[in-house]
Order: C-alpha cells, then sequence, then structure tokens
C-alpha cells in the first residue's frame, strides 16, 4: 500500500533525492505578501507616532534650539523649564496663570459631569428595558435621532434656558450641558447591556416584590460593572476633550484646559514660544492619554459600543 | 410590555380596569419619574430648541432673539456672504475628502490587521491613540508640524532640500488638505476599529468555503466580505458625516478659519454670528442650514434602517 | 488497490497542543467515512487538514493517489459543505453556486450546465433565484452541497452539516445524503458527534479521541464489538450496562461475588489466569422472564424505575449488585417492585481489561 502511494505521490520515484510533501509547506521568511503589509503598516505608524514625538521632543527643548529649525532632532538639553511655564506661568492675555487652573476647571467638570450623566443614563436604560410604558420606545427613539443634531442647532436656546435657570457662566451649566449631550449614546449603551442580561433575573425579583429602585440597586448595578467602566472612559476621554461647551457655557472663570490650551496658543501676545505651547499640548492630553493606555481594550470596546447605534 | 397585554384583558368583563388617566399616569410611575431626565432632554433640547431655532431663524434678531418675522431674509442675506458661501463649499469638499479617504484608509489598515500579523495590539495602540486625544490638540500639533519656517518645510530646507515646499497651513488653496492630515490622523483609527470589528464579524466558514472555492483574496474581499459588511459601513459613513458637519474644533486651533475665510466652515460661522458678530438671526439661519444637512444624510440612513419593519427587534 | 484519500503519519500541533497524533487513515473509492467523536477530539481538525484550510505539522496526504500536502485548497479536488452553511448572503442561489466557476474563468456554458445539474439533483430548482436569507435551514443546507457538486470532483468534505437543523429535517436530509451517494458514488467523509448519522450513513466509522482514531471500522462492528471501554460507552443510547469484576478461565466473577460464565465468549485472545475485567452488556441484549429462559446466564431482579418509550420500556434494575438497564417491548407489562428474571448472552456481550480499557 505504501508503496502504491510513493509511486503515484508527486516526487518522481525515480530519483530518491527530490523532496516528497510532507509537513507544513516550506515558506520563506520573507514573502513579498509580508513585506507589503509591514512596511505599509510601519508607514502609517510612522504618521501616527510622528506628532507624538514632535510634541514631547520640542516641549524639552530650549527656544534658541527650535529656532535653529530641526524639527526632528532630540533635545541637545532636555528640560522641563517649557513645562514648568506652561503649567504656570504662560500667558493669555493680561492672565499668567498658566494651564493650571484650567486643568482643574477640567477636573471641576469632569468628575461632576462624569458620574451625573452616567447614573441618569443608567437609569434610563434600565427603564427602558426592564419597564416599558407608553411612549418610552418613541422617546428613545428621538433621544438617538437627536445625538446627531448639530450642537450648533440648540446652543442658542440653551444659553437662554441656562440664563433663565441663572446658572450661565457656572460649573453647574456646563455639567447640565455635558448631562445633556451624553445621554444618547449613555442610555443606548446602558438599554443595550441590560438587554443582554438575562430577563428571569429582572422577573424573580419582581415575584420575589422589589420595586423599581430596589431591583435597580441590588439586582442590576452589582452586574454592570464591564459597562459602567466602558462608560467611564467614554465620559472621561470625551468631557475632557470638549471645547465648544466649555467655550460656551464656564464662562472665563471656568474655562476648561482645551479652551485655555487654545487661548494660550492661538491669542498670545508677541513671539511664540513653541516649546511652551507644546508643553502645554502634551500636558492637555496627557489625562486622555492616560486613560487610553490603562483602559487598553476597554477603549476600544467602549468606542465599538458606541459606534453600533440603533 | 404590559400595554401590549391590555387587549386581551379587554374581553375580561370581570377585571377592574383603572381609568384611562390612571393608566396613563400611575401604571409604572417609578419609571416614569425616573425616566423624567430622559424625557426632558427630548422635550425642551432636542425638540423644543430645534424648533426654537428654526422658528427664530426666520427673524431679523439681532443682539437678542426678539426681533419680527421677516420671511427668508436671513436665508438671502447668508448664501449672499461669501464667507458662508466658502464655508459651505469647504464643508463639502473637506467633508467629501474626508470620508473617502477615512473610509479607504480605515479599510485598508483593518484589512492588514486582520492578516494574523505579529504585534497587532501594538499596531492598533498606535492607530488610534490619536482618537483619545481632542481635536484642539490634534489640531495644534499640527499646527506646529506645519508651521512653514520652524516646522517640517524649514527643517528638511535647514537639512538641504531647498526647493522642499510644505507651506498647506499659509496656502489659501492648499489649506483644506492641512485640515485633511489632521482630521486623518485624528479619525482613521477609529474607522480601523469599526472596520475591524466588521471584518471579524464575517464568518469564519465563509472564507474556507471561499478558499474551496479557489476565490483569490482580494476578489473574496471585494464580492464576498465588503457587501457582508455593509451595516458596518453604513454605520461608519453615518457616524464620520455627522462628525464631519460638526466639524470646529479642529478648524478652531489648527487655522481659526484662516488664512484669511480660507478654512472657515459653516459650524464657525454660527457660532460666531451667535455670540461675537452679534448677529443671532443670522447664526440661527446657518444653523437650520447645518441641521438641514444632517438630516439630508440622516433620512435616508434611518429609513434603510428602521423602515423596513421587523429587521430589528 | 488505489485509495481515494490516504493519510499517512498526520500530526497537527497548535503551539505546545497535540491536536492530531501520527493519524493514519486510508480511505478507498466511493467509501463513505463518517469522522465521531465528541467536539474537542480533533474530527473537524482533520477534516480541515484534508481540505488544506490548516496546515499540517508532519505527515502527508494524499487524494486520488496525488500528494495534495503543500497544495491550496482548490486543487485538492474536493467539495466541502461547513456547518453553517458558509452561503454568500448578498448573492442568489444561482451565483453561489456558480461563483468559484466563473472565478476560475470556466465558460460560460459549461457552468450553466453545472448549475443545471447540480440543482436537479438536489431539486432546488425552483430557488435558484432567491437570496440565501429568504432559504429555509434546509433549503440552505441544500445549497451548500450543491456548491460542492458543481466542483465535480471526487472527495466530498461535510463538517457537521446538520447540527444547525431542527430534529425532523435533519434526519430527512440524512436520507438525501444517502441518497446522493449511492447516485454520486463519490467518496465522502463526513464529520458529525451524532452516534445516530455516523450509524446510519456510514460505510466506516472512525470514532475520535485526543487527536487518536481509537476505532476504524464498519458501524456493525462499531456497535457490536467495541475495541475498548471509550468506544463501548460512546456508541449507543442508552449506553451499555457495565459490570467491574475480574475474568478467570471460563467465569467472570463480579465485585460482588455474582458468577457469570463467559464460555460462550469469543476472546480476541485468551487471558492467562485472574484478570481485572469489566464486562458490558447492550440493554437490548438483556431479556426478560420467558425469553430469558435459554439465556446461559439468569438471575432474578427487582424493577426500580420504568421509562416507557412507547414503541419500548426502558426498565431498570439492578444486577450483581451494580444499576442496570435494559430494553424491552412495550407489551410486556412492567411495575416498579416486580421480581423479574433477567439473562443475557454473554456472547454478544464485551470483556474489557481493566486496566488497557482493551477489547479481551
Amino acid at each position: 500500500m505504501s508503496q502504491t502511494a510513493t509511486m503515484a505521490g508527486s516526487a518522481p520515484a525515480t530519483s530518491g533525492e527530490v523532496v516528497e510533501a510532507r509537513g507544513p509547506r516550506p515558506k520563506p521568511f520573507f514573502t513579498p505578501r509580508k513585506i507589503v503589509i509591514y512596511s505599509v503598516l510601519f508607514f502609517f505608524s510612522l504618521y501616527y507616532l510622528f506628532p507624538l514625538y514632535v510634541m514631547v521632543v520640542t516641549s524639552l527643548k530650549t527656544m534658541p534650539e527650535i529656532r535653529f529649525g530641526n524639527i526632528f532632532a532630540l533635545p541637545q538639553a532636555p528640560n522641563f523649564d517649557a513645562w514648568v511655564k506652561a503649567w504656570s506661568s504662560a500667558c493669555t492675555g493680561l492672565n499668567c496663570q498658566g494651564l493650571s487652573p484650567g486643568f482643574w476647571n477640567s477636573v471641576k467638570i469632569t468628575i461632576p459631569s462624569t458620574i451625573v450623566s452616567i447614573f441618569i443614563a443608567a437609569v434610563n436604560g434600565y427603564a427602558l428595558i426592564n419597564w416599558r410604558f407608553k411612549g418610552s420606545e418613541i422617546f428613545f427613539a428621538i433621544l438617538i435621532f437627536g445625538s446627531f443634531i448639530p450642537y450648533q442647532v440648540m446652543l442658542y436656546p440653551l444659553v437662554m434656558i441656562t440664563r433663565e435657570m441663572k446658572i450661565f457662566g457656572t460649573l453647574q451649566a456646563v455639567i447640565l450641558i455635558h448631562t445633556v449631550f451624553g445621554m444618547p449614546i449613555l442610555t443606548l449603551l446602558f438599554r443595550n447591556y441590560f438587554a443582554s442580561l438575562p430577563q428571569e433575573l429582572f422577573k424573580a425579583a419582581r415575584v420575589d416584590g422589589a420595586g423599581f429602585w430596589r431591583i435597580f440597586f441590588e439586582i442590576m448595578l452589582p452586574m454592570s460593572l464591564p459597562i459602567f467602566v466602558v462608560a467611564l472612559i467614554l465620559q472621561i476621554t470625551g468631557i475632557w476633550n470638549d471645547f465648544l461647551f466649555g467655550v460656551v457655557f464656564a464662562g472665563t472663570q471656568n474655562a476648561p484646559m482645551t479652551v485655555q490650551l487654545n487661548n494660550i496658543v492661538n491669542s498670545a501676545q508677541g513671539t511664540p514660544e513653541y516649546n511652551v505651547n507644546m508643553a502645554a499640548t502634551v500636558l492637555t492630553g496627557l489625562v486622555p492619554l492616560a486613560v487610553y493606555f490603562i483602559s487598553g481594550k476597554w477603549f476600544v470596546r467602549g468606542i465599538a459600543a458606541g459606534a453600533v447605534k440603533g | 410590555m404590559a400595554d401590549t397585554a391590555a387587549p386581551m384583558e379587554a374581553g375580561i368583563e370581570t377585571v377592574d380596569r383603572p381609568g384611562l388617566l390612571q393608566r396613563l399616569f400611575f401604571h409604572n410611575l417609578p419609571a416614569k419619574i425616573a425616566a423624567l431626565p430622559m424625557v426632558a432632554t427630548v422635550l425642551v433640547v432636542f425638540v423644543g430648541c430645534t424648533i426654537w431655532t428654526v422658528y427664530y431663524s426666520f427673524t431679523n434678531s439681532k443682539l437678542l432673539p426678539t426681533g419680527k418675522f421677516v420671511g427668508f431674509d436671513q436665508y438671502e442675506r447668508l448664501f449672499a456672504t461669501s464667507r458662508w458661501n466658502v464655508s459651505v463649499w469647504n464643508l463639502v469638499l473637506y467633508g467629501s475628502m474626508s470620508l473617502v479617504f477615512t473610509l479607504v484608509i480605515g479599510f485598508l489598515l483593518a484589512v492588514l490587521i486582520d492578516q494574523k500579523i505579529r504585534f497587532e495590539s501594538a499596531f492598533r495602540t498606535i492607530m488610534l491613540y490619536p482618537f483619545a486625544l481632542s481635536f484642539i490638540v490634534t489640531g495644534l500639533v499640527w499646527q506646529w508640524i506645519m508651521n512653514p519656517t520652524l516646522g517640517l518645510q524649514g527643517t528638511l530646507r535647514n537639512l538641504g532640500w531647498t526647493n522642499f515646499s510644505f507651506d498647506w497651513i499659509a496656502n489659501p488653496r492648499m489649506v483644506l488638505f492641512a485640515m485633511l492630515i489632521a482630521g486623518l490622523w485624528h479619525g482613521t483609527g477609529f474607522c480601523m476599529v469599526l472596520m475591524l470589528a466588521g471584518l471579524r464579524g464575517v464568518d469564519d466558514e465563509v472564507w474556507k468555503a471561499a478558499r474551496v472555492d479557489g476565490i483569490p483574496t482580494w476578489r473574496t474581499y471585494i464580492s464576498i466580505v465588503i457587501p457582508m459588511m455593509r451595516g458596518v459601513l453604513i454605520t461608519a459613513i453615518v457616524i464620520l458625516g455627522s462628525g464631519v458637519v460638526r466639524l470646529y474644533d479642529l478648524v478652531v486651533a489648527l487655522t481659526n478659519g484662516g488664512p484669511g475665510i480660507s478654512s472657515e466652515v459653516p459650524a464657525k460661522y454660527v457660532f460666531n454670528y451667535m455670540f461675537s458678530g452679534g448677529n443671532i438671526g443670522q447664526g440661527l439661519a446657518a444653523a437650520t442650514m447645518m441641521l438641514l444637512t444632517v438630516l439630508i444624510i440622516m433620512v435616508p440612513w434611518a429609513y434603510l434602517e428602521f423602515g423596513g419593519k421587523g429587521k430589528r427587534t | 488497490m488505489q485509495h481515494s484519500v490516504s493519510i499517512k503519519d498526520l500530526s497537527l500541533n497548535f503551539g505546545n497542543v497535540k491536536v492530531l497524533e501520527h493519524l493514519n487513515l486510508d480511505i478507498a473509492q466511493g467509501e463513505f467515512i463518517v469522522l465521531l467523536g465528541p467536539s474537542g477530539c480533533g474530527k473537524s481538525t482533520l477534516l480541515n487538514c484534508i481540505a488544506g484550510l490548516l496546515e499540517v505539522s508532519d505527515g502527508q496526504i494524499f487524494i486520488g493517489g496525488k500528494n495534495v500536502t503543500w497544495l491550496e485548497p482548490k486543487d485538492r479536488g474536493i467539495g466541502m459543505v461547513f456547518q453553517s452553511y458558509a452561503l454568500y448572503p448578498q448573492m442568489s442561489v444561482e451565483r453561489n453556486l456558480s461563483f468559484g466557476l466563473r472565478v476560475s474563468g470556466m465558460p460560460k456554458d459549461e457552468i450553466a450546465r453545472r448549475v443545471a445539474r447540480a440543482a436537479e439533483i438536489l431539486q432546488i430548482q425552483p430557488l435558484l433565484n432567491r437570496k440565501p436569507a429568504n432559504l429555509s435551514g434546509g433549503q440552505r443546507q441544500r445549497v451548500a452541497i450543491g456548491r460542492a457538486l458543481v466542483r465535480d470532483v471526487d472527495v466530498f468534505l461535510f463538517d457537521e452539516p446538520l447540527s444547525n437543523l431542527d430534529a425532523k429535517l435533519r434526519s430527512d436530509l440524512r436520507v438525501e445524503i444517502k441518497r446522493l451517494h449511492q447516485r454520486l458514488k463519490n467518496t465522502m467523509i463526513y464529520v458529525t458527534h451524532d452516534q445516530i448519522e455516523a450509524l446510519t450513513l456510514a460505510d466506516r466509522i472512525a470514532i475520535m479521541k485526543n487527536g487518536v482514531i481509537q476505532q476504524l471500522a464498519d458501524p456493525h462492528t462499531i456497535y457490536n464489538k467495541p475495541t475498548n471501554l471509550y468506544v463501548a460507552g460512546f456508541i449507543g443510547s442508552p449506553s451499555m450496562n457495565f459490570i467491574n469484576g475480574a475474568v478467570d478461565g471460563g467465569t467472570f466473577t463480579a465485585a460482588d461475588g455474582t458468577k457469570i460464565p463467559v464460555g460462550a465468549y469469543d476472546f480476541v485472545a485468551s487471558p492467562a489466569g485472574s484478570l481485572k475485567a469489566v464486562l458490558g452488556v447492550r440493554p437490548e441484549h438483556i431479556l426478560l422472564g420467558d425469553a430469558a429462559q435459554g439465556m446461559p446466564f439468569i438471575t432474578a431482579a427487582e424493577i426500580e424505575i420504568v421509562e416507557p418509550m412507547g414503541s419500548e420500556t426502558l426498565a431498570w434494575t439492578k444486577v450483581a449488585g451494580v444499576p442496570v438497564t435494559f430494553r424491552c417491548s412495550s407489551d410486556i407489562p412492567l411495575a416498579v417492585g416486580d421480581k423479574v428474571n433477567v439473562g443475557f448472552d454473554i456472547a454478544r456481550g464485551s470483556l474489557f481489561n481493566a486496566e488497557t480499557e482493551n477489547r479481551l
């Protein structure tokens, strides 16, 4: 039998030297396909990494070194002077306090906005799945559809409303606005998550006599940790990176970091200090970058979940 | 849920049915109370504010929204303003280029990442991190890189390539491409993640079947995989499209509309007229035009997605 | 004799995990082979290796006498049917069937001829213009078979093709696959975890466990002369009754001391001296009452549980101190607590070495 096989095999039986196909197919280490794949990926990686490199390198240089004009060069004597200046004494107009007030404003905006918006959205999602009432689905549909309306359309009336509420130009106004505009995506997130939990659990709790809030706090919340992490990542980066709402609603006193950064760079008087500008830019990007690198896969999950609208 | 059961109960006469009003208000009362913020947001913000804006765009409001009804005057003036026309034209040009390039690059990168490569997660991390940064940061970094004297152009000239030219940011005819470089840097990683999710969602056995059928890989992508990813593609187009219409922060940080008015966009036009131009009626009319644009994108999508009833539950 | 498919010393590792180990299998022209085993036993992996969808770590695969170890799936002369059907969703049935042929640049009239033939054989002519989404599960599976059919190949590979169908459709399609095989007389390799499918369809069954073929034989042999304890326990529902004990010469002594004469047993090799052994008897080979009278071994037993199954009744009792199931006609009235005589013929049973678990 084995004789037959060898005879019929692809290798001519006459020469014992010819290798017969056996085991894994021999593959050269460098195939054209692999070379193309890796070189394209490498090229794009340069495109993505270059700004980060330039940002950090520039922020560590001195101005004379920058004027010499080599954006690629590593700093000759890396120093954090520009960082210190960007943090504590860079000027916007007459105000020379650096970015630090903006940082703390952003913290004061981000923390309460994140908590409030996530809590409300979690309750929404829970009510939409487990306690449907007449019209609840319609409200949800408008909410999702509304998330596509450009903010500029609703901006002016919201200014008037917050003015009426006497909170325009305060932290409360920004927090309210972030809660409102974060609601569609977060509600969707929580609604889909609660829909994926077994309905029997909710029914069993009802039979046991638990009510709306009791089921929410004692059954649903303890099971929702993953989606809370996703929502947290989504909101912290989203709110920290916001510019428009900060500029409109916060007032100059409470301007978040992004707004102050833009002021420092784009409306500074005199010769621009590029090292300070880049240090300020790195500083502003630090929080979302930290969230991104710490959260890893969760960040991807967050934007993927956010993308599956409807 | 409970509402759908109502017709069945109707036949049983002995059941004491609560009155309609009572049912409307007290049925699931805690749920309704809990949903109040959502209901208020929907009614006041998404519906109320939008209608208010559309209504007052037909008035001649200047500093305060109190003007009298003037029909389409604001719109006529809008389209007679060169700054608006430039903004719209920029949006169309930038928007279509950004959409096409983001989708193509995002898909290409996703395909490459999906080839069972080494260091997959490192590549993914590198491609996605710009998306975690704000548009302000994105704009400012690229503004510095594209700085004609000290940025990439200056550096390469100093290094001896004296006729190298990369002054797009200061060149009215090229400034949109400068925006495109920064915009793609920020958004292609996101698109790649979406596309990768779509690619990974394709049944493994379909790939096997295509291999047994002897269909080349590129042909499998074009004839089988892309049509199967229709849902992801439409989602990506809708998200990217509505993002383009909103484009604001990036322009403020990168060029602030310049040089001149050559990189103005509608969102910035609205903002300037409302909050610094003191011409609210004009700003509202421009905002209404933005709304119209989004509706033109959204309505066909909503119709495709939700029109066929029972497709989704 | 020319083998249709021949697997020589095939091994496959994923990293350190050995999925298939030094596997040999020769399949004759026109034979219907079923690879049977629990999930994770390597049966689907083996099929994917034959198809060329997985690269082997060592060994060779011959199809039609040709060494195909390094060939692409399309060049191996195989057609494959998948569990999830793997139809191209946006193409009509007709295009699904013809896509591979069109890509390979076959003349139009030849494509049309092959599609028509496949559609006729599978009786899917009325469906040709429909999209897969508008087909029922059974219809989809026919189209998937059709896609293999149009390739006009000698070897068909089926990867759990009926697992996604409901019980009724599954038995209908099972018959159709058998009819198809009788008509086409192709070599077919069929992977399943369903022993009914294996027993009804196969010319020979290969029972696999942990990447190793435990027994390769025709269904009758597999069922009646299982080569080891694993095969004996895997095949048959309800499964075989096992009694632990020891065999010494012509007698099997159960753990509780019950002696069962095994002189009539057809030993593979007569064990020398006393040996720990396991005696296996299929439930339908245990007879009851008068029928048990002629049996070499009879004992009194008390009925503990009765499960009427319609055409027959399953009853639980104890023999030699061990719970034992037996099957009898539903005409026999049985009640819990009944004292009955049960007996069986050791010639129809199986004896296994308790240590090696191999058939004695």
